[in-house]
């Protein structure tokens, strides 16, 4: 038999050519100021990342967990304490096992999905939410004893060569989630991705046909924890360049929740737009308090209303949408094409017309 | 000896005592999830409004503690009203996750709009009510135990027999149960779906602004206290989502045992466990007793 799922069609290897092209090109040679790369594209891959992690347990497993930013701790931490301690691993060889940590701790809070589901376990990963900010916070191992709450974290250096302007940040980011997102999707598309929906669109249909829950549920966590640990490492060493468990509170997993839901449960590109969303939203809103109502708008106001917005959208988005803006924009696309073949269907109806 | 057992009744008693303050905020949830099979995730968010409501309507317009009670219970009101009207209904026939996003999202709505309207800073709430032992109690059973606590759960008690008696005893209360059991069968018999759910979450809004007064009366009128509302899920699987005993036995329970833990294995991990300790003992129940303590038996047809 073909293996159908794991080609890729010519479709794919465009989109992939234009991103490359995109964010290898483009816009590092149109895009100078360093507060785009600083403030804006090295946070949105990161999150991005986490939310494709977020993604994987909750849109393709359907599997509702409220813990993302607990995991991007794990992984932020794991990379200070490797790079501190085992230098010989190398930046990449951090990575890759901040990652595995993050998974180990993901396949431990991941174990009561087995039993329960829907808010129950949002309950059970919200342990894991508290229980890993926690654990840093008070063991002053994982922070290296810095009294300061506050530590820096290292330089990044490849194979000798440091990375430490915004643009390498940039591309470190860049390589490392393309790798994931190309990974992501042939997860998704094969076998494995095959059983995480079967395991989301009926557990117990998907059981009585040989997919093994616990092997699903559990294969789930832990990819979606390593996704998020990465996605953390990154998230404190490219962007935050310090490491504080206050920056990975609960306020972080909602949002990495949002951009998931609003991007659209069960896709990837749905991962990217959602994060680019929240991201870029607050940004455009402060825009206009600064422009329009030249800060006659108090700042505080301001957030108040981004969140007003954020929970009208979900609301919204829920009642009309419930797969979110990545199906909007599929929706757009089939317009367009149905606008642009609609003349061609128009003249061959009139010839029938003028047949009869 | 005596020494450490009077510490540990006191330890004891006041976790219990603070659970009550768990147990009020669980009594909203269970409230709409009685009548609706709803989760509702903007409870704590409601808390937080309606207290926050509350105290902008006496202190930024001087209006007296009565009228301003009334005042943020009817505002609770008219957001179940909206809730009801555009939120629930368009999600009549959603599934259960879709409303719990939804309902997720609405919290987020009102903690933007509380905060819009009435600030960010902290707010004091003066119940007239002291945070500090009651002298008569500390005096001859030599227990310290604050006046607020014995108040909040006094009035979880009575929130608590009050809403028995309605649901068990009352038309009212056999619309709702007949709601809850099956929203369709009970409308085709001509129970007023619009208004049960208008109800109940109108009695969620006052319930939340009844928890919202202890609480802020307690630690300031401040945003933790949406965070701290979310202790109430724990409670809930404990004690059942579907039962008002549950909530409020499973409050006890929450904050007696964080209460002990903390006390006595805490200082061994450098404090601080009751962050999470609630949500561990949830765990544990959810992998031996999924349906909680007084809650119906999970039942998943195929």
């Amino acid at each position: 038999m073909k293996p159908v799922f794991m080609t890729y069609t010519k479709k794919d290897l465009t989109n992939l050519a234009v991103c490359m092209v995109l964010s290898v090109l483009i816009i590092p040679t149109f895009i100078k100021t360093e507060y785009w790369y600083t403030s804006i594209l090295i946070p949105w891959l990161c999150l991005a990342l986490a939310t494709i992690g977020q993604q994987i347990v909750m849109g393709y497993t359907g599997q509702l967990a409220l813990g993302a930013a607990g995991f991007m701790a794990a992984g932020a931490f794991a990379m200070f304490n490797l790079i501190l301690r085992v230098p010989d691993l190398g930046f990449v060889g951090s990575l890759i096992v901040s990652g595995l940590i993050a998974a180990a701790f993901g396949i431990l809070f991941g174990l009561p999905s087995l039993k329960v589901r829907g808010i129950y376990l949002m309950v059970a990963t919200l342990a894991s939410q508290f229980f890993i900010i926690w654990m840093i916070d008070k063991f002053g191992w994982f922070k290296n004893y810095d009294s300061s709450g506050i530590i820096t974290a290292q330089d990044i250096v490849i194979l000798g060569k440091p990375f430490t302007t915004p643009l390498a940040m940039y591309f470190v980011c860049l390589a490392v989630t393309t790798v994931l997102t190309l990974l992501a999707m042939n997860m998704a598309r094969g076998s494995t991705g095959r059983n995480w929906m079967a395991v989301r669109d009926m557990d117990i249909a998907a059981e009585s046909m040989g997919v093994s829950l616990l092997r699903t549920k559990v294969q789930a966590f832990a990819i979606s924890a390593f996704y998020c640990g990465v996605a953390g490492a990154l998230f404190a060493f490219c962007y935050l360049k310090s490491l504080e468990p206050v920056a990975f509170d609960i306020k972080l997993s909602f949002k990495i929740l949002f951009m998931c839901i609003l991007g659209g449960l069960g896709t990837i590109n749905g991962a990217f737009i959602g994060a680019a969303f929240i991201l870029l939203f607050p940004v455009l809103l402060n825009a206009v308090g600064n422009n329009v109502f030249h800060g006659a708008i108090d700042a505080t106001i301001i957030s108040s209303i981004e969140q007003v917005i954020f929970g009208l959208l979900m609301i919204i988005f829920m009642i009309y949408e419930p797969l979110g803006m990545a199906k909007l924009w599929e929706n757009l696309k089939q317009s367009i094409r149905l606008k642009l073949s609609s003349s061609g269907i128009k003249s061959v109806k009139s010839s029938a017309q003028k047949s009869e | 000896m005596a020494n450490e057992l009077l510490f540990f009744m006191e330890v004891l008693v006041g976790g219990l005592l603070a659970g009550t303050m768990y147990s009020l905020v669980a009594l909203g949830f269970v409230l709409i999830f009685k009548a609706s099979a709803t989760f509702n995730f903007s409870q704590g968010a409601m808390v937080f409004f309606s207290v926050l409501a509350f105290c902008g309507f006496m202190q930024d317009f001087n209006i007296p503690f009565v009228l301003a009670f009334i005042l943020a219970a009817l505002l609770m009101v008219v957001v179940g009203l909206c809730t009801e009207r555009f939120v629930l209904r368009p999600l009549m026939n959603a599934s259960e996750d879709t409303v719990l996003m939804a309902t997720i999202g609405l919290g987020y709505v009102l903690e933007g709009l509380a905060q819009a309207a009435w600030g960010v800073e902290v707010r004091r709430l003066d119940l007239g009510i002291g945070d500090f032992p009651v002298p008569w109690i500390a005096d001859n059973l030599k227990l310290f135990i604050s006046a607020l606590d014995i108040t909040a759960g006094l009035v979880a008690a009575l929130m608590i027999i009050g809403l028995f008696l309605l649901f068990k005893y009352t038309k009212i209360g056999l619309g709702l149960r007949a709601v809850a059991d099956d929203a369709g069968a009970a409308s085709s018999i001509g129970i007023p779906l619009k208004h049960i759910m208008l109800l109940v979450w109108s009695a969620a809004g006052v319930v939340a602004l009844v928890a919202g007064c202890m609480w802020g009366a307690r630690a300031g009128v401040q945003f933790a206290l949406v965070d701290l509302a979310l202790k109430a899920l724990p409670v809930l699987i404990i004690g059942g989502f579907s039962s008002i005993p549950g909530a409020i036995v499973g409050g006890l329970i929450i904050g007696a045992v964080e209460k002990v833990l903390e006390v006595y294995i805490g200082p061994f991990f450098g404090g601080a466990i009751e962050g999470w300790a609630p949500y561990v003992l949830a765990i544990f129940f959810l992998l031996y007793r999924p349906e909680g303590l007084f809650g119906e038996k999970i039942i998943r047809r195929v």
